[in-house]
């Protein structure tokens, strides 16, 4: 089995993701950018895993733990920005730094 | 729990089964009866940590321990009348090579069970349990009561240590506990001087004669190799010849510190002193604890100085000075003012009959005044202050006519003083009548030496009746001189005055010559019978009982005589009724005299002046100069190596962080998205350098 098509489509959308969360401004489009790199992840890990499905199955497994802590992590991640957005009436990312000396 | 199991299972394998090894009931009550000294030293600890917090004070442990020591000996003796059994056992605790070529020195905890120490047993504990009950009414409001019980139960534990042990030194360890109990007890009111003096004079005059003891002790321990009395015995037995040697030294060395704490002539100068105590102690002192303690270790070296060799020439030595003692103290008594004295002058007298008894090789009667003595002067102490209690003076010229005010004090003491003159058929008699048989029998043939304390003690008699009477009279009789109005003790003393009185009747009557002679039984087990075969004593000769009677009543008589007839001045005619001896007597023959200007003024006066001396030039010069050096050193310190060294590096390094900081902090934007950028550049860089590196 080839896994060079899904290398590439994993490659393009870790890439993308990446630009999203360097580059958004909108907190909420730079956590749907982090969702888009673990997708990527995701579709690595599933490639790799059917190619030696013989001898291992830890890549579904895996991928299946991702995708679990994800939506935990996009769960949390949202209600933080409602709550900031409730707070600061605004979700812009650049504005958000209050955590600095 | 564990630990007393390994102790006592040790204990068993180590012990010493002697003569007879009593098995069931009486075995368990052998093996355990290291109690009786742990107890109360143990209990003594309780009461100071815990005792002003208990309802009583501290007083209901004290009072506990007696009483258990008591129960405990009495169950022993019981045991012991039935049937006669002798253990030791020893437990090692240390084993130290203190000189090469000499072994090791083994230091163990050993205790005795046999005739001698369980009679000590007991009456430590009857009269201690008496005195303890009493004493709680006589201390009542004192303002270190607790503290006042804590070394009273450390005063009648070291003499159960001293009582109980099975080696030399472990005795030791008991002599010095007492010592240094009688010492605080002696100067328990020490807020007046003189009470600080009398325990200060108890203290030294006892550990002067001390060193006496630790020199027999130590040689003989050394050339037997053993510090056991079992094994020093064993070698005199045996005749070892290393000891035989030594033998009149290390006799004479322990008959001085027997003479120390039994206070002999010239050492008896601290007894008299020791009044300054408290009563209660006054009275365990001179009838349990403490006085007996060298009679006690002359009863328990017996053999030593009996068998030919070895101590027997000291026996001239202490036939001797108990003979003088127990004449020349007791016309001291005759001249005393103070209740107390006379009482204490009468001990030393009776302490001079149980050393002249040992000394005269008269083991059971030695012993037997011993135990009757304990009974009848604990009561005498008791009651006289039971008197002073009331009178709240301790100045027979403040007393008379309290026959009528205090009734049960007047009739327990009169007991007293008739079983101490040897009045038939009350203690004393019984005992003293021994004493002079046996000195008369002269079992060690001492000739004439003999003779001349026999003449002593029964002159003794005369005068130890003699001056009982005039104390009853003086104090009981005629009318009352001190102030306000006597009135009876409060029942917590009263009912320990009966209690001893009714001993002090019949505790005579176990031994007397051909109707019951459990008291030689009870001793008769002991480690080395003294003598071979049962235990030697006089049958009553009536021709020396009918002497010492005789001059017990001519005692009586000539005290009625003289003293009966009320006189508002009774002490001052006492000078004339006395006529030549008066003055010596009334200097108490100018022993303390001597002593504090032939030895206390000579050495204490250059001692303090040489000790103020290198105070002031030695010990200030040092300490000035130690002072000096550290001065000059911690300004050096200071300006140099503190202020410009420590301080400098520390403010550099402050400096050093504080800019380090205002510098890197600019990196913190608090802008997530630069984090992140940071983040993936390293991720980069790592990769980067994973590919070309690794």
């Amino acid at each position: 089995m080839i896994v060079n098509q899904f290398l590439v489509l994993a490659a393009l959308l870790f890439s993308l993701g990446i630009y999203g969360v360097l580059v958004r401004r909108n907190a909420v489009l730079v956590l749907l950018s982090v969702e888009l790199m673990l997708t990527a992840v995701n579709i690595n890990l599933v490639a790799f895993g059917s190619m030696l499905q013989e001898s291992v199955l830890t890549g579904q497994i895996f991928a299946l733990f991702v995708i679990t802590v994800a939506a935990a992590e996009v769960g949390i991640g949202l209600a933080i920005v409602v709550l900031i957005f409730r707070n600061r009436s605004s979700s812009n990312i650049d504005e958000l730094d209050l955590m600095k000396w | 729990m564990q630990a007393l199991n390994t102790v006592l299972a040790y204990a068993e394998e180590a012990a010493h089964h002697l003569e007879t090894d009593p098995g069931g009931f009486v075995g368990v009550m052998v093996d355990w009866a290291w109690l009786i000294p742990v107890v109360p030293l143990v209990l003594m600890f309780a009461i100071v940590f815990f005792g002003k917090r208990l309802p009583l004070k501290g007083w209901e442990l004290a009072e506990g321990s007696m009483a258990f020591v008591a129960i405990y000996g009495v169950a022993l003796l019981i045991a012991n009348w039935i049937e006669p059994f002798t253990v030791e056992h020893h437990v090692e605790i240390a084993r130290i090579g203190v000189l090469p070529g000499l072994g090791d020195l083994v230091i163990e905890w050993g205790w005795v069970v046999d005739g001698l120490s369980i009679m000590m047993y007991t009456v430590v504990g009857v009269v201690g349990f008496f005195v303890f009950t009493y004493a709680k009414g006589y201390m009542e409001g004192d303002v270190r009561f607790t503290f006042f019980f804590a070394s009273f139960t450390l005063f009648a534990g070291g003499m159960l240590v001293l009582v109980s042990s099975a080696n030399m030194m472990q005795l030791i360890v008991g002599w010095e506990l007492v010592g240094v109990a009688s010492y605080l007890l002696i100067g328990h009111w020490w807020e007046d001087h003189a009470n600080n003096a009398a325990a200060i004079k108890a203290f030294i005059t006892n550990k002067i004669a001390d060193v006496g003891l630790f020199v027999g002790v130590i040689i003989a321990g050394i050339t037997v190799g053993s510090f056991r009395f079992t094994d020093v015995l064993d070698a005199v037995e045996a005749g070892d010849s290393a000891l035989a040697r030594v033998g009149f030294w290390v006799g004479l060395a322990m008959f001085v510190g027997a003479m120390g704490k039994s206070a002999q002539m010239p050492f008896h100068v601290w007894l008299p002193d020791a009044m300054a105590g408290p009563t209660p102690v006054s009275s365990l002192m001179h009838a349990a604890t403490m006085v007996t303690a060298g009679v006690y270790l002359l009863g328990r070296m017996f053999p030593f100085y009996q068998a030919e060799g070895f101590g027997d020439d000291v026996k001239l030595w202490i036939i001797l000075i108990g003979g003088f003692t127990l004449f020349f103290t007791g016309l001291l008594a005759l001249v005393q003012d103070d209740i107390k004295k006379v009482l204490a002058y009468s001990t030393l007298s009776q302490l001079g009959y149980m050393t002249a008894a040992m000394g005269a090789g008269a083991y059971t009667a030695g012993l037997f005044h011993l135990f009757t003595h304990a009974f009848f002067k604990g009561l005498l102490f008791l009651a006289a202050g039971s008197v002073i209690h009331g009178v709240h003076s301790n100045n027979m010229s403040d007393m008379g006519g309290l026959r009528k005010s205090m009734p049960t004090t007047y009739w327990t003491f009169l007991i007293g003083s008739l079983a101490l003159a040897g009045v038939f058929p009350l203690a004393g008699f019984w005992s003293k009548d021994e004493i002079l048989a046996s000195v008369k029998a002269d079992a060690f043939g001492l000739g004439s030496a003999a003779d001349l304390v026999l003449v002593l003690a029964i002159l003794g008699a005369f005068v130890t009746a003699f001056y009982m009477a005039r104390t009853v009279y003086l104090t009981f009789f005629g009318e009352y001189k001190g102030e306000g109005h006597p009135h009876e003790s409060p029942r917590v003393m009263t009912y320990p005055l009966i209690g001893l009185a009714v001993l002090s009747a019949v505790a005579g009557w176990v031994l007397i010559p051909g109707v019951s002679e459990g008291f030689t039984h009870w001793l008769e087990a002991r480690l080395h019978n003294p003598l071979d075969g049962p235990l030697h004593f006089e049958s009553i000769d009536w021709a020396v009982a009918g002497i010492g009677t005789l001059m017990a009543l001519l005692g009586i008589a000539a005290g009625t005589r003289l003293w009966y007839r009320d006189a508002p001045t009774q002490l001052e005619r006492d000078r004339f009724r006395i006529p030549v001896l008066y003055p010596l007597l009334e200097h108490k023959y100018y022993f303390d005299d001597v002593y504090m200007n032939g030895i206390v003024k000579p050495t204490a006066g250059p001692i303090a002046r040489a000790t103020n001396w290198s105070n002031n030039v030695i010990i200030d010069g040092v300490v000035n100069f130690f002072g000096a050096t550290a001065r000059f050193l911690s300004r050096y310190v200071y300006g140099w190596a503190d202020q410009r060294g420590i301080d400098l590096a520390i403010n550099a390094a402050a400096a050093a962080a504080g800019e380090t900081g205002s510098v890197v902090r600019r990196v913190q934007t608090g802008k997530v998205q630069q984090y992140a950028g940071a983040l993936f550049v390293g991720a980069i860089l790592l990769v980067i350098g994973f590919l070309i590196f690794g």
